[in-house]
């Protein structure tokens, strides 16, 4: 397991994730709490690498909306199972990673994010069409799968799991960083097959579901401390620009981001 | 689903549908005090409490999961490029938004609000008299209008004047002026409020098409520029620029929407009642199959009812005017094979053409701030500005560019070539943000025989009726529309200091019914003077059934290079007109032939 380079929930140390998630254990919510008490900071020489500004994480700082406090409670999930959860962390820690310029999807909460969207009338898929019969169809004619959201996600979690089980003998999560980009490249690419999804199918609602947690109104349990707001100079949801429009033409408006939640 | 349906009271008149169309019907001929009772499939709405702030600026319930749109669960469509094709349903929602709910479409549209032009009307005979009937492709079904801009010139004016418009005239009277559209048809008076600001894209945008020799003009936006009280007493509040409009409710009644202007005038009629999660399943004929009697719908607890009317107005979306007319039997069924039948005949959508725009790095765009409408537009090769038989096409489009939003899920624009995910794919989206626009192109879309809507044989909806189906492509002319007006969008964006412009689509893609595109589609239920060639005459009066009368962008011929809501509100007011007037006095076919 030395070549592990696992995700890194809300900051924590990698490293010390590990321990736990290689103690047998799928590394579940509670052991990324624990993992958190050990306090343990120190990466071990030889075990990857951690990527520049790994440690770089909106949650580990008070946020401008308000939620300050130095760490927030590790998150609750009531729809996804352990194994989903350790997979989608490593997935969406992958699609948007933390780097210098601010924290990537993981950090700000897309898991969490997920576990409520596939969990609630999204994943139900409430707004969709799933009356037979089934034909698979053109590009053309969209999505034509029997799968809710939900049934997608998770099975193809299954499905990437026994691939990666099968190819690399080791879960998806578990996978360097690199391997986890060949992984999700081969998806996308549908270079990959898998038994029970079309493989193009479940990476792109993945990459949807990861930029939605990434990029969302932090009510919804992403986008913790507004950070991709802040990374892009999106001023949030409050602003009243008609006396701001021609002034602001051509000229950075920077402000801290506000949340429907600050306005409330 | 139910037992025998029971049989309520009668009305005067049923009105299915509760949008513009439906809306602006309703409001007037509220002084009449006729019994009138509105069915909407959807929930009631109203700016308090439902679209206020902050909640209302909700960008993944609003513009992500489509909150305000039709839900496919209970009714969508099947959809097929060709005739040869096994269509299969539209399962999830992309490349077009429908309203549900009080409102409709108008709570949520972005407020492009245009007057045809006169060809735009008139496209079939405009074309012939300046090319001959050869130009015309042998599969094309192309039509006139009925009637012409001038007679609806005053309704097109009322209609901007319920919605408070910001916009300048290019054609007041004849007189061209400069800054307006120029190319617009003559306007009897300026509009009713002065255009929106501009963001710092327009003003490149504005300067290049000039330097081009184009006569770019401020669009005309339903998003009210200042305080506006309009000629019905209804207040509007002035724009904030907030950048949550398109796919949201404005919660300052800037942007003009019927919830609040022409529905609770509707209720000045003590006789008027809205029936809210309420689906009609069909017009009930009686033994001739010349005489509406009434309605059949479902209630929210799933009871159906008979609903008995002298009158019937569907103004419901385009898809549900030409469904209701298919499951009830109302004119004849289009046949594609023969060409013959009107009903689903005509169907056609818009044309997207246009192109990104890299800006130098320092730009800033800040394209959070803005509103739906919000854009500087040019009309030089839109309508039939072009020589027809250089550019190798009938129509043309409108090109734009404007600030609108800048949500980040919706709006997170990367360079060509950047990665979609992982580290590079965050550089880019961080590099582009500020800098990355672009122009927009709306096209026409002429009619073809090989695209249509009729009933799908295999697929159901929740209330057990066969789905509508379409079938559609684009055809040769619209290839080469689309062709043509990226190429002159391209130039723009390079003179207004774009460093990289590049395409937004594939080349000659197929239509896809899965990425959004826009809420125009047209015909279907067309109204002309033809009984062979179109549903409704130029009443929009089904010619079949008397006491039918059919309101929306279902009766457009073609679609033209711009937004279908100006003409839909103004032939909302002249069916109005044309009701009080004239049929509710003498009921009976308007037109005999």
């Amino acid at each position: 397991m030395g070549r592990n380079d696992s995700h890194n929930p809300r900051g924590l140390p990698r490293r010390a994730l590990l321990k736990v998630a290689a103690a047998g254990a799928m590394a579940g919510p509670w052991a990324f709490g624990r993992a958190h008490d050990m306090k343990d900071r120190a990466a071990r020489p030889g075990e990857g690498t951690v990527e520049p500004g790994a440690m770089h994480s909106a949650a580990a700082t008070p946020s401008a909306g308000g939620s300050a406090g130095a760490t927030p409670a590790p998150p609750v999930y009531t729809f996804l199972n352990v194994q989903e959860v350790a997979f989608l962390e490593a997935a969406v820690d992958t699609l948007i990673p933390a780097d210098e310029s601010g924290p990537g999807a993981l950090e700000v909460g897309a898991v969490l994010f997920m576990d409520r969207q596939l969990g609630g009338e999204f994943g139900r898929g409430d707004r969709l069409y799933l009356q037979g019969p089934f034909a698979e169809g053109t590009p053309e004619q969209g999505y034509q799968l029997r799968m809710t959201p939900a049934e997608l996600v998770q099975a193809g979690i299954a499905d990437v799991n026994a691939y990666a089980q099968k190819a690399y003998q080791s879960r998806f999560e578990a996978l360097p960083a690199d391997t986890r980009v060949t992984v999700l490249a081969g998806l996308e690419q549908h270079n990959i097959e898998l038994p029970t999804v079309p493989a193009g199918q479940f990476f792109e609602v993945l990459l949807e579901l990861t930029q939605q947690g990434f990029f969302c109104d932090p009510i919804y349990g992403g986008n913790r401390g507004k950070a991709s707001w802040k990374m892009l100079g999106f001023p949030g949801i409050g602003g009243m620009y008609a006396d701001k429009i021609a002034e602001y033409r051509n000229r950075p408006y920077g402000t801290d981001p506000v949340g429907i939640e600050d306005l409330l | 689903m139910s037992g025998p349906a029971r049989t309520l009271k009668p009305v005067d008149i049923a009105i299915v549908g509760l949008g513009w169309a439906g809306g602006i019907v309703a409001k007037e001929l509220a002084a009449t005090q006729l019994k009138i009772v509105a069915f909407e499939r959807g929930v009631p709405r109203d700016t308090a409490p439902d679209f206020l702030a902050p909640r209302i600026h909700d960008e993944l319930r609003y513009n992500i999961r489509h909150e305000l749109v039709q839900n496919l669960r209970k009714e969508t469509l099947t959809f097929r490029n060709e005739p040869a094709q096994q269509a299969l349903p539209m399962r999830r929602l992309g490349s077009f938004l429908p309203g549900d709910g009080v409102g409709g479409g108008g709570t949520h549209w972005s407020g492009l609000q245009w007057r045809w032009l006169e060809w735009e009307h008139k496209m079939y005979s405009g074309t012939v008299a300046k090319y001959g009937r050869k130009i015309i492709p042998p599969d094309m079904n192309l039509q006139d209008w009925p009637i012409d801009y001038h007679e609806l010139e005053p309704y097109y004016d009322r209609f901007e004047k319920l919605c408070g418009t910001s916009g300048k005239a290019g054609n007041l009277n004849g007189r061209r002026i400069d800054g307006g559209n120029i190319f617009e048809a003559p306007r009897k008076s300026e509009y009713p409020n002065p255009p929106l600001t501009p963001a710092h894209n327009m003003l490149l945008f504005e300067k290049a098409a000039r330097d081009l020799g184009y006569h770019p003009f401020p669009t005309p936006a339903a998003n009210a520029s200042r305080a506006y009280i309009n000629p019905d007493g209804v207040a509007y509040g002035p724009c904030h620029y907030c950048g949550f409009c398109t796919g949201y409710g404005c919660e300052v009644n800037a942007k003009a929407s019927p919830h609040f202007t022409v529905i609770p005038l509707a209720h000045n009629n003590p006789n008027f009642e809205v029936r809210t999660r309420s689906t009609v399943l069909r017009v009930n004929l009686d033994s001739t199959r010349k005489r509406a009697t009434g309605v059949t719908y479902v209630d929210a607890r799933g009871r159906e009812l008979v609903q008995p009317a002298d009158l019937v107005i569907l103004s419901a979306y385009v898809f549900g005017n030409v469904h209701l007319m298919l499951c009830s039997g109302i004119g004849q069924p289009y046949d594609f094979q023969s060409n013959t039948g009107v009903v689903g005949r005509n169907y056609a959508y818009q044309s997207a053409a246009g192109c990104g725009a890299l800006f130098p790095r320092g730009t800033h765009m800040n394209p959070f701030m803005g509103s739906g409408a919000l854009s500087t537009w040019i009309d030089d090769f839109n309508g039939d500005h072009q020589d027809f038989t250089s550019t190798g096409y009938i129509g043309g489009g409108g090109l734009s560019t404007g600030s609108n939003s800048g949500a980040p899920i919706g709006h997170h624009p990367i360079a060509p070539g950047a990665p979609r995910w992982g580290a590079g794919w965050k550089k880019a989206v961080i590099d582009g943000y500020q800098r990355l626009s672009g122009i927009a192109g709306q096209g026409s879309v002429m009619s073809y025989r090989q695209c249509y809507l009729d009933l799908d044989p295999t697929y159901h909806d929740s209330f057990g009726r066969p789905l509508l189906r379409m079938t559609f492509d684009w055809q040769e002319n619209e290839h080469r529309l689309m062709e043509n007006l990226s190429g002159i969008a391209s130039g723009i964006a390079r003179a207004m200091g774009a460093q990289e412009v590049f395409a937004r689509r594939g080349h000659r893609q197929r239509y896809s019914i899965a990425p959004y595109q826009t809420t125009h589609n047209t015909g279907g239920a067309v109204f002309g003077d033809d009984p062979g060639a179109s549903a409704l005459n130029r009443h929009l009066q089904s010619w079949d059934v008397s006491n039918v009368f059919v309101l929306g962008a279902s009766a457009f011929p073609q679609n033209a290079g711009r937004n279908p809501t100006g003409p839909v509100g103004a032939l909302s007011y002249r069916l109005a007109d044309t009701l009080r007037n004239v049929y509710l006095k003498h009921p009976g076919p308007l037109v005999h032939v």
